[in-house]
C-alpha cells in the first residue's frame, strides 16, 4: 500500500508575527512544530505500514526551515520525505495550496492521502477536501480510526453526536484527528540518518511542472484585509454583587466568548 | 473565474440530519437577512435531503428566508461527501448567489470545502462575524487564527460566491414578523448510484465521554469553599449542564469529596481547558499552578482577597452555593430560548 | 573549534526532553515515593533506542555518539535523576566495556540485546571492604576444566535484580594484586547468583541498589572479559566512560532544578510582588545558572573527547567532580528559594536536592576524581 501524508509545520501559536503589507505570517524566528493532528496522520500511516506493509511518503509545502519538520517525520519512521518549497507558492490561500499540493501528488503513487483535519495556525481544515476535489478522490474527514478491508479501507468517522463505520475504495482521501493516537517519538538512529544528509528531496515549481499562475499570492481567491491581535489578558473584573446578579454576569461572560 | 455581475444574494445551504434542521442553519438564515438588508438582496436557503418538505421550508421562512429550494433523492437521505456536493454545487451554478454561508458543523466543514474547490472560489471557514464592506460592497468574513490570537477580516474580491462557515452559537436566530408568499422550488438532483463513493456500515448515535481532566473543555472546579462533600453534587449538576467535568483542588480530595485523578493542582494535574470555573477556590499557589493557563477562568469566593481573583478574568465574590445553582437556572432557560 | 550542537544532536535533545516530560516525569515523583523501579519505561526507552544510544547499528546500538548519550541522560535526569542512572549505569558500565574489551562471540550474546534495550546491564565492582580502595576487593574465581567458580559478594550495585547481564570483577591470582584482578560477564539466572538486601536510600530511590551474591557461581570459560588479570584495568577504564555518565545526570539534576525554581520564583507573591522581582533571587539564580552552563561544556566536551577516541580521563573526572558539587549546591539552593514548599515532597526539588547527593559519591567519590586529575596534571 503506498501512503501519502501531508503535513504541515506551523509556529508555536503563542508567538505571531505578520508582514504588514502582504498580511501573511513571517515565518522565520518563531519556534516551529509538525501540526498535531498531522502527526497523528504520520502515525496512523506508520501503524498501517506495521500491520499491512505500506510505503510512506511524507511531503509538506513550505519555506526552507520547514525541512526539519520533515526530518522528524523521517526519524519518526516513514520512507520518503518531499518538501515542496519555491517562492512561487508564497501567500498561498487554502485553495492554491490545496492545488499546489494536488500537483506534487500526481507525481507519485498512491492508495491513500492522509492530511491532519486542520492546522492550528490557520485553523481553516480545508485543505484536505480541497486535495480531494483536485485530484477528484473520495474524501472522508474526522477520521479517528483506519483498518484495511480486502481493497477497501473501513473507516470511523466522528461526529459531534456519534460516528459512523464507513467503507470506501482506494485510492482515497482521509482527514486525521490528533485524538486518534499518540503519536511515536523518533528514534536515534534514524535522526542521525536524516541529519546532516540529502535525505529531504526539494521540489520546485519546475519538479511539479505546475504554471505559476494557478499558485501563490495572486492565484488565492481569499485574501486577508486586515490583521488584529488579541488584545492582551487583563486582570478582569471581580464584582461584589448580589447572587442572582452574579450568576447573570457570569452567563453573559460566556456568551461573550461563545462557550454557550 | 466567474462573471462578478451576475451574482446576487445571499444562499444559505441548510442542514439537516435524520429531516431535523440543525439550529447553527437558522442562525445563520438570520444573519443572512441582516447581510441582505443592509445589501438589498435576497435571503435563499437550500435543503437538500430525502422527505423534505413545506413543512421544512415554513421552518426556514420563520427567520428570514424569501425562497427556498429543495432536492428530494433516496441518495442524499445519509450526508456524503460528494452526493451534496453535486447537488449543491449545480444548484450555486444554476442560481448565481454571491455569497454562500454554511454551518460549520463536522458536516458544513467537510462540505463547503470540497464546493468551494469545485467552483474555484473562495472559502473562508469558522467566521466569528460577516458585514458587508460599504465601498466595494465585499462580504467581510472576520476569523480567529493562530490559535485565537489574532482575529483576520478575510476577504474573496474577485471571486464567486463568496464562501463562508461559521460556527455553531456565533449567530442568534430571531424570528422575522413578515407576511410574505413562500416561494419553494424542488431542484432535481440528478444524482446517480455512481455519484455515491462511500458506503456507510453503521451509524452510531452516542455522546464521548471525557475521561481525562485534561481533555475537558469544560472544568468546574471545587474548593474547600464549597463547604461540604453534599455540595459537590450542586458543581457536578452544573458541570452537566453546561456540558463540562467536574474537578477540584487538593484541599477537597484530602477531604474524599472527590477522586484523586480529578485534582488540579501542583500533586494533581495541570490543565487548560477553554473555561476553569474556579468554585470556592483561595487560589493557593500549589493550585493555580495547575490550572493559570485556562482561556477563560470564573472565580466565585466568598472572599473578596483570594488570591484566585488575581488571575481570574471575570470574578464574583459570593457564596457559590447559591450562585451556582442560580447559573444552573439562567443556562437552563438560556437553552431554551435559543431551541424556541 | 564547533560550540554548535549538530543538527542531529539538536533532534535527538528534543526527543529527550519530550519523552522525559510525557514518560518519565509524570511518574517520577511516585517512584521515589514508593521506591519503586521505572519498569514500564524500560521497554519505551528501549523503542526508541535510549538504552544503545553510541553502538553501532550492527551491535543492536543507534550509532550515535558519545555527546549524544550524555545528553539524554542529562535530559532524562532533568525530571528524574533515577531513571537517568538507569541508562548511565546499563550502558556506560555494562554496555560500554563488553563493547571495548569484548569477543565477537560476546557482543553477539550480550551487547546486541544490550544495546537493543531487550537486557539491561548492570556492573559489580564494589564490596563491603572494597570501595574506594577497590583492589581490596575478595570475591575470587577459581579456574576449573571448564568454567570458573565464583564466589563473594558485591554490594551497592545499581540495576541489581532487573538487569539480565553483570559485568563483575573477582580476584583470579590473589597473589598478584591488582593484575591479578578479571572480569567476567553473568547472567541473572546463573545457579548460585542471587540478589541480596536491597538498600533503602537518601535518594535515587526508585534505582535499585542492591547486593549480589555469589555461591559457587559456574560461569563458563568464554565468559572471561578480556585477558586474565586485566580485569581491574578494564574496570578503571569503564568507571573513566561511566564518570561521563554521571556528571550528565548531575547536571541534568541541576538544570531540573532550576527549571522548578525559574517558575515557582514567578508565580510566588510576598510583599505584593513576584518573588523573582527581589534582587537576592535574581543573584541566586544568576549564580546557579552559571555553575551549570560551565559545568555542561565541561560534560559535552569529556564526551567529545571519549567520542574521538582521544585521552579523556581527566576531562571525565573534571566533568564529574565539578557537576556533582553543583548540582549538590544548586539544588540545595533551589529548595532556600522555595522556602517551606520546597521542604515538602509537594514540590520536585526535595527529591531533586537528595538525589544530587549520590553523584559526589559513586563511581569514584569527589576526592578519587581529585586523585585522577592531579595525577594527570602532575605526571
Amino acid at each position: 500500500m503506498n501512503i501519502i501524508v501531508c503535513i504541515k509545520q506551523v509556529p508555536d501559536t503563542t508567538e505571531v508575527r505578520i508582514d504588514s503589507k502582504t498580511g501573511t505570517l513571517i515565518r522565520e524566528g518563531i519556534p516551529s512544530i509538525i501540526n498535531p493532528d498531522d502527526k497523528a496522520g504520520i502515525e496512523a500511516a506508520i501503524q498501517l505500514k506495521e500491520k499491512y506493509n505500506a510505503n510512506i511518503t511524507v511531503i509538506s509545502m513550505g519555506p526552507p526551515q520547514a525541512e526539519i519538520a520533515l526530518k522528524e517525520a523521517y526519524a519518526m519512521g516513514v520512507d520518503r520525505v518531499i518538501l515542496l518549497t519555491d517562492r512561487a507558492f508564497a501567500g498561498s490561500d487554502t485553495w492554491a495550496t490545496s492545488l499546489t499540493l494536488s500537483y506534487a501528488i500526481k507525481k507519485l503513487d498512491y492508495d491513500l492521502i492522509i492530511c491532519g483535519r486542520q492546522a492550528i495556525d490557520g485553523d481553516t481544515a480545508q485543505v484536505g477536501p480541497q486535495i480531494a476535489e483536485h485530484l477528484m478522490l473520495p474524501q472522508v474527514s474526522y477520521v479517528s480510526k483506519i483498518e484495511k478491508e480486502d481493497d477497501k479501507l473501513k473507516l470511523k468517522k466522528v461526529f459531534e453526536d456519534g460516528y459512523q463505520i464507513i467503507k470506501v475504495k482506494t485510492p482515497c482521501l482521509i482527514t486525521a484527528l490528533k485524538e486518534m493516537n499518540n503519536p511515536r517519538y523518533m528514534t536515534v538512529n534514524r535522526i542521525f540518518n536524516v541529519s546532516n544528509t540529502k535525505i529531504v528531496e526539494n521540489w520546485s515549481i519546475n519538479d511539479i511542472a505546475m504554471d505559476a499562475q494557478l499558485t501563490g499570492l495572486k492565484a488565492s481567491p481569499t485574501q486577508v484585509k486586515k490583521i488584529q491581535t488579541k488584545t492582551a489578558k487583563s486582570s478582569g473584573k471581580v464584582h461584589q454583587v448580589e447572587p442572582k446578579e452574579g450568576a447573570k454576569l457570569i452567563l453573559e461572560k460566556l456568551q461573550e466568548k461563545f462557550v454557550i | 473565474m466567474q462573471n462578478k455581475e451576475e451574482y446576487k444574494n445571499i444562499l444559505v445551504y441548510i442542514e439537516q440530519r435524520d429531516g431535523i434542521i440543525q439550529n447553527v442553519s437558522l442562525e445563520l438564515i438570520s444573519k443572512a437577512k441582516d447581510l441582505a438588508i443592509k445589501s438589498n438582496q435576497k435571503v435563499f436557503v437550500y435543503i437538500p435531503g430525502y422527505k423534505i418538505d413545506e413543512i421544512h421550508a415554513k421552518e426556514c421562512f420563520k427567520y428570514g428566508a424569501d425562497k427556498c429550494f429543495i432536492s428530494n433523492d433516496l441518495l442524499l437521505k445519509d450526508y456524503a461527501t460528494e452526493t451534496y456536493t453535486k447537488v449543491t454545487t449545480s444548484l450555486i451554478n444554476k442560481i448565481k448567489p454571491e455569497s454562500v454561508l454554511i454551518g460549520a458543523t463536522t458536516i458544513g466543514r467537510d462540505l463547503a470545502p470540497r464546493i468551494s474547490a469545485r467552483l474555484y472560489t473562495g472559502l473562508t471557514a469558522d467566521c466569528t462575524s460577516l458585514d458587508i464592506d460599504e465601498e466595494t460592497g465585499n462580504l467581510l468574513m472576520t476569523r480567529p487564527a493562530f490559535g485565537g490570537n489574532i482575529l483576520a477580516t478575510i476577504i474573496c474580491p474577485n471571486h464567486r460566491p463568496q464562501m463562508s462557515t461559521v460556527r455553531p452559537g456565533v449567530m442568534t436566530k430571531t424570528i422575522v414578523n413578515e407576511t410574505k408568499t413562500i416561494k419553494i422550488e424542488y431542484v432535481n438532483s440528478s444524482l446517480t448510484k455512481d455519484d455515491l463513493n462511500i458506503e456507510i456500515i453503521e451509524t452510531v448515535k452516542e455522546k464521548t465521554q471525557k475521561k481525562n481532566i485534561e481533555d475537558a473543555n469544560i472544568l468546574v472546579s471545587g474548593g474547600r469553599g464549597i463547604g461540604k462533600k453534599e455540595n459537590v453534587e450542586t458543581l457536578k449538576n452544573f458541570a452537566d449542564e453546561i456540558g463540562g467535568m467536574l474537578s477540584g483542588s487538593r484541599a477537597i480530595v484530602d477531604c474524599g469529596w472527590i477522586e484523586p485523578n480529578h485534582q488540579v493542582g501542583q500533586t494533581g494535574k495541570t490543565v487548560r481547558p477553554e473555561v476553569y470555573f474556579a468554585c470556592g477556590i483561595s487560589g493557593a499557589i500549589q493550585h493555580i499552578a495547575g490550572m493559570e493557563e485556562s482561556e477563560l477562568i470564573i472565580a466565585i469566593n466568598k472572599n473578596p482577597e483570594a488570591p484566585i481573583f488575581d488571575v481570574a478574568d471575570l470574578g464574583i465574590v459570593g457564596d457559590v452555593n447559591q450562585i451556582i445553582p442560580l447559573l444552573s437556572q439562567e443556562l437552563k432557560s438560556h437553552k431554551l430560548k435559543k431551541e424556541a | 573549534m564547533n560550540f554548535e550542537l549538530s543538527e542531529a544532536h539538536k533532534l535527538s535533545q528534543q526527543m529527550f526532553r519530550d519523552f522525559a516530560l510525557n514518560e518519565v516525569k509524570p511518574i517520577a515523583g511516585l517512584i521515589d515515593e514508593e521506591e519503586r523501579f521505572p519498569v514500564e519505561n524500560i521497554p519505551k526507552m528501549a523503542k526508541y533506542g535510549i538504552l544503545g544510544i553510541p553502538f553501532p547499528v550492527e551491535l543492536g546500538g543507534q550509532g550515535a555518539d558519545n555527546l549524544c548519550y550524555a545528553m539524554a541522560v542529562e535530559e532524562l535526569s532533568r525530571v528524574c535523576g533515577t531513571t537517568g542512572v538507569i541508562v548511565s549505569a546499563h550502558t556506560s558500565l555494562c554496555a560500554a566495556p563488553i563493547y571495548e574489551f569484548g569477543t565477537p562471540a560476546q557482543k553477539e550474546k550480550y551487547l546486541i540485546p544490550l544495546a537493543k534495550g531487550e537486557k539491561l546491564g548492570a556492573f559489580g565492582l564494589t564490596e563491603p571492604n572494597a570501595g574506594t580502595d577497590a583492589a581490596a576487593q575478595q570475591t575470587v574465581a577459581v579456574k576449573k576444566d571448564n568454567h570458573y567458580l565464583i564466589n563473594g559478594s558485591k554490594i551497592f550495585i545499581t540495576n541489581a535484580g532487573y538487569a539480565d547481564i553483570y559485568v563483575i570483577m573477582a580476584m583470579t591470582d590473589k597473589s598478584a594484586g591488582t593484575r591479578g584482578i578479571s572480569a567476567f560477564i553473568l547472567e541473572k539466572d546463573m545457579p548460585g547468583f542471587s540478589i541480596g538486601k536491597k538498600e533503602l536510600k537518601l535518594g535515587i530511590r526508585g534505582s535499585a541498589t542492591c547486593e549480589l551474591i555469589f555461591e559457587n557461581v559456574k560461569v563458563p570459560l568464554d565468559n572471561l572479559l578480556g585477558q586474565e588479570g586485566k580485569g581491574f584495568k578494564i574496570a578503571m577504564q569503564t568507571l573513566d566512560g561511566g564518570r561521563i555518565g554521571i556528571a550528565a545526570q548531575a547536571l541534568g539534576i541541576s538544570q531540573g532544578a532550576i527549571d522548578e525554581t525559574i517558575q515557582y520564583v514567578k508565580e510566588r507573591r510576598q510583599f505584593g510582588k513576584p518573588i523573582s522581582a527581589f534582587q537576592n533571587t535574581q543573584f541566586q539564580l544568576a549564580d546557579m545558572q552559571t555553575k551549570v552552563d560551565a559545568a555542561r561544556w565541561l560534560v559535552y566536551h569529556a564526551a567529545f573527547l571519549k567520542g574521538q577516541k582521544k585521552a579523556y580521563s581527566k576531562e571525565a573526572a573534571q566533568a564529574k567532580l565539578f557537576a556533582s558539587e553543583v548540582a549538590m549546591e544548586v539544588t540545595t539552593k533551589a529548595v532556600q528559594l522555595f522556602g517551606g514548599y520546597g521542604y515538602t515532597r509537594e514540590y520536585p526539588v526535595e527529591r531533586m536536592m537528595r538525589d544530587a547527593k549520590i553523584t559526589e559519591i559513586y563511581e569514584g567519590t569527589s576526592e578519587v576524581q581529585k586523585m585522577v586529575i592531579a595525577a594527570n596534571i602532575l605526571k
